[in-house]
């Protein structure tokens, strides 16, 4: 495996960059809307533009092509949206046909050059699927490098535009913004996006190299200025390995190794990313059973210790196994836990005890839980908009007020747990 | 020539009948995704099998087939991924997957990576079998197979699969595996993309799979009639294109899925309940209707006001002045006609419009829609005296003779609505045709 890093490849390298990080940040509105295929659709629809570029210019033309390209790949996203809003056919089946229709009159077209002139190769228009960065000229960058930078101004300058477009179109619409206008523009940096990037990505490819950055980047932050940049910069990081690794490896079409590469740091991220990543998320979720089972031990402890109190605070492992259904391994497990956050001391095989930290464990969890119930049972319409599985601390989720008349209820009742001080005076 | 269409009829026919399953579920993109995924699986079996033979191909496919819908679900339901950016994801990876094993195993098998996904339909009648003294293609082998297979799938488990199309709850509860059948449905379609890619590559089997059925779709509101004429649309795509292709001398495939388009097309502009042109006919129809009420209306109110000598809003009753106060716009221009034509209206001097005795009475019966719903609509909901008129002008064109009478004994026969206009009384049993 060689790494000639001589000057094409580094143009190839720039090029193949600038169009990862331009469909990076064109692509993030695009997956936030549920829009990720819209790629495809445009890249399948684009054909037969190139190729009836190609015959009206008598040759290839880069720009010929790319305005042909562009106009059939509009015309498709005009059709999807039309075929949407005025007959019964459904959004996908909508995109299906005219991506596989367009296509096939694209595939109609390029054969029939094939067949018919001289000027047209086979290599050029076929290289149209699979893509062939390592056909990048210097003007090709250039291109690229001149969309990368429309992009950005025109992200820049319309950022919050977008951003109302994309998360609340009616609200965009009902202040005055041209939401159509607006969505349209949107549309239009997709399209020349993808179509600028057909030469080198191929059809399929451009597709993913649209979703798989933003999609990526969707996973490391909840903010959308923050994924926008962090898409364009992944997609960057993939055009540019992808070439590289594609460069050593030759007779490899670039396309579907950078997607692979892409592929990569999707999953990556989908399992590993810090908050939203499947591995994060499944901590979380132990963390929190785990966090449950506590809080049900001191429950448990604590009711079995009131009627003693403040005498003794010994609890037979016995009776603890017969106030939950715990299996033995199970309550074994949370015993040990609890001795080594010192809530407990062991008094032989069968006895427990709780010790001062412990107890005052348990007096807040068993208040927390009474509250909820005297809650439910006070006011049980409010009770379900105010539950809240995963605040564990009731003090942060009910008014002041309300705690405190809850709490006189459960005095007047004696169901207070009261700490030794509170309970001799 | 024969055999290339009989080749592509056949792989249309067993496309089209799984693909109406796809386009009533929603799933056309499913389809889409398997038929590209697909290739991964068709080029490990080049590898693993080391030539071009069809059990070893399937085989492939449709695991790869199971597979993608598998991920795309885990990766939705477990990685909290969007659905179609996992769709897009999983089906684009393995397709560069699919690439790359297709580009690597050219090399060591005889397997050119551009009839994978163009098919070679054209070169279809190259290798044939002699069977019963015919010369038929290899290839109509296994798609023969594969739609007496289809056909077989779709007739045994009709009813469920229908159920499980379209309550897929009910059928889960009802004990028929949803979950079974849908997996057995990605099978299929990865199976006969595979099998169809010799005749049409894999990136058009999209197109047969989902652009007859939604044609057919257009045509007809039952499931049976729609496999019919989606086979039928198919079928004769298959047709329509290979003889096309051959006339302008290009690839059958692109032509087959151009004219499946055409169909469609066709379809969508002049299918006879859900076309355009009968909705915009439809419509047309309805706003003459709405205009030409309006128009009466507004001449039996003026008369009511003229007869208690009260001022009208209107200065005068021209052909013009009416419209305008109606916002006829261009319908107008044939619903003065229609109504003339009908006898509810005529011109009186000056170009002013009257109501005839005929006019009169549908006057009367608008009117009295009109203000009873008002009673209505103040009686029960309470609203102030303003809000009542513009629900009820909507409303008036609707209430039928039945409707009227409920409302009228539902509200004990009013005299009068909430502005104190009088209601005019219900029809007569025998309407005598009065004179204008």
């Amino acid at each position: 495996m060689t790494w000639p890093l001589h000057y094409n490849t580094l143009v190839v390298l720039l090029g193949t960059s600038l169009l990862g990080a331009s469909a990076g940040l064109v692509g993030s509105f695009a997956v936030l809307r549920r829009q990720a295929l819209i790629g495809d659709a445009l890249a399948h629809a684009a054909l037969p533009g190139l190729c009836a570029a190609f015959l009206l210019a008598g040759g290839r033309s880069m720009p010929a092509m790319l305005a042909g390209a562009l106009a059939t790949g509009l015309l498709g996203i005009v059709l999807i949206s039309g075929l949407r809003r005025w007959t019964r056919i459904k959004e996908d089946a909508a995109i299906g046909i005219v991506l596989s229709v367009l296509f096939g009159a694209g595939i109609v077209l390029s054969s029939w050059i094939q067949n018919h002139t001289t000027t047209g190769s086979k290599a050029g228009l076929d290289s149209y699927i699979l893509g062939k960065t390592a056909g990048m000229l210097r003007e090709d960058v250039y291109w690229l490098a001149g969309l990368g930078a429309g992009c950005v101004l025109v992200m820049t300058v319309l950022y919050k535009e977008f951003k109302l477009v994309a998360f609340d179109a009616g609200f965009a619409a009902v202040q005055g913004w041209p939401a159509v206008a607006l969505d349209l523009l949107l549309m239009a940096l997709v399209a020349v996006t993808v179509v600028l990037g057909l030469p080198a990505a191929g059809v399929v490819l451009m597709a993913a190299l649209l979703i798989l950055p933003a999609a990526a980047a969707r996973f490391w932050t909840q903010r959308l200025g923050h994924m926008v940049l962090l898409s364009g910069l992944f997609g960057a990081a993939i055009g540019s390995i992808g070439s590289l690794l594609s460069a050593g490896y030759s007779g490899m079409p670039a396309g579907p190794i950078i997607v692979l590469v892409g592929s990569v740091l999707f999953f990556f991220s989908v399992l590993f990313a810090p908050k939203r990543g499947a591995v994060a998320r499944w901590l979380n979720h132990v963390n929190f059973r785990r966090t449950i089972a506590e809080q049900r031990l001191l429950l448990a402890m604590y009711e079995l210790v009131e009627p003693q109190l403040p005498k003794g605070r010994e609890i037979t492992i016995h009776a603890l196994q017969t106030r939950r259904a715990w299996r033995a391994s199970q309550l074994e497990g949370l015993l040990r836990l609890a001795s080594r956050k010192g809530w407990i001391e062991r008094l032989g095989t069968d006895r427990v005890q709780l010790t001062q930290t412990g107890f005052r464990e348990a007096i807040e969890v068993t208040r927390t839980a009474r509250l909820w119930r005297q809650l439910l049972a006070e006011q049980s319409e409010a009770a379900g908009s105010l539950a809240d599985l995963d605040a564990l601390s009731i003090y942060e989720r009910l008014p002041p007020g309300m705690l405190e008349s809850l709490e006189v209820s459960l005095r007047a009742q004696g169901n207070w747990p009261l700490l030794e001080q509170e309970a001799t005076s | 020539m024969i055999w290339t269409i009989a080749v592509g009829a056949v792989a249309n026919a067993a496309c089209a009948l799984l693909g109406c399953y796809l386009v009533l579920r929603r799933m056309s993109l499913l389809g889409d995704a398997i038929s590209h995924a697909v290739l991964p699986g068709i080029a490990l079996a080049f590898l693993a099998s080391g030539s071009v033979s069809v059990p070893w191909m399937l085989l492939g496919a449709m695991v790869v087939g199971v597979f993608t819908a598998l991920v795309t679900q885990l990766l939705h339901t477990l990685g909290r991924v969007p659905e179609d950016t996992s769709l897009g994801v999983v089906f684009t990876s393995l397709f560069a997957v699919g690439v790359i094993l297709i580009t690597r195993a050219a090399a060591d098998v005889d397997l050119d990576p551009q009839c994978v996904l163009y098919g070679l339909l054209d070169f279809v009648s190259i290798h044939t079998i002699p069977i019963l003294g015919w010369e038929v293609p290899r290839a109509m082998l296994p798609l023969g197979g594969a739609l007496l297979i289809t056909t077989a799938f779709v007739s045994v488990f009709w009813k469920e699969l229908k159920i499980v199309s379209f309550d897929p709850a009910l059928a889960t509860a009802m004990g028929i595996s949803a979950v079974l059948f849908h997996y057995l449905l990605m099978t299929m379609v990865a199976g006969i993309t595979v099998v169809s890619f010799e005749a049409v590559g894999s990136i058009l089997v999209v197109a047969m799979l989902i652009v007859p059925p939604a044609t057919a779709h257009l045509l007809t509101d039952r499931l049976g009639w729609m496999m019919v004429l989606a086979v039928l649309a198919g079928v004769s795509a298959a047709v329509l294109g290979c003889v096309a292709a051959r006339y302008f001398e290009t690839s059958a495939a692109g032509m087959m899925a151009v004219m499946a388009g055409l169909q469609f097309s066709l379809a969508v502009i002049f299918a006879p309940r859900h076309g355009l042109i009968t909705k915009m006919w439809h419509q047309a129809a309805l706003a003459t209707r709405i205009v030409g009420e309006d128009i009466i209306a507004l001449l039996y109110r003026h008369e009511e006001l003229a007869a208690q000598a009260l001022p009208a809003p209107e200065e005068n009753l021209t052909l013009a002045a009416c419209v305008r106060a109606v916002h006829g716009g261009w319908v107008a221009w044939w619903t003065v006609p229609y109504l003339r034509r009908r006898g509810e209206l005529e011109f009186g001097p000056g170009w002013t419009l009257r109501l005839t005795g005929r006019g009169r009475d549908l006057a009367r019966s608008l009117i009295r829609s009109h203000r009873l719903w008002e009673a209505f609509l103040g009686e029960n909901f309470q609203l102030p005296l303003d809000h009542l008129h513009a629900s009820a002008e909507r409303v008036e064109h609707f209430i039928g003779p039945h409707l009227q009478a409920e409302i009228a004994a539902e509200l004990h026969r009013p005299a009068v609505d909430p502005h104190g206009r009088e209601i005019p009384g219900e029809p007569a049993e025998n309407p005598a045709k009065s004179s204008g």
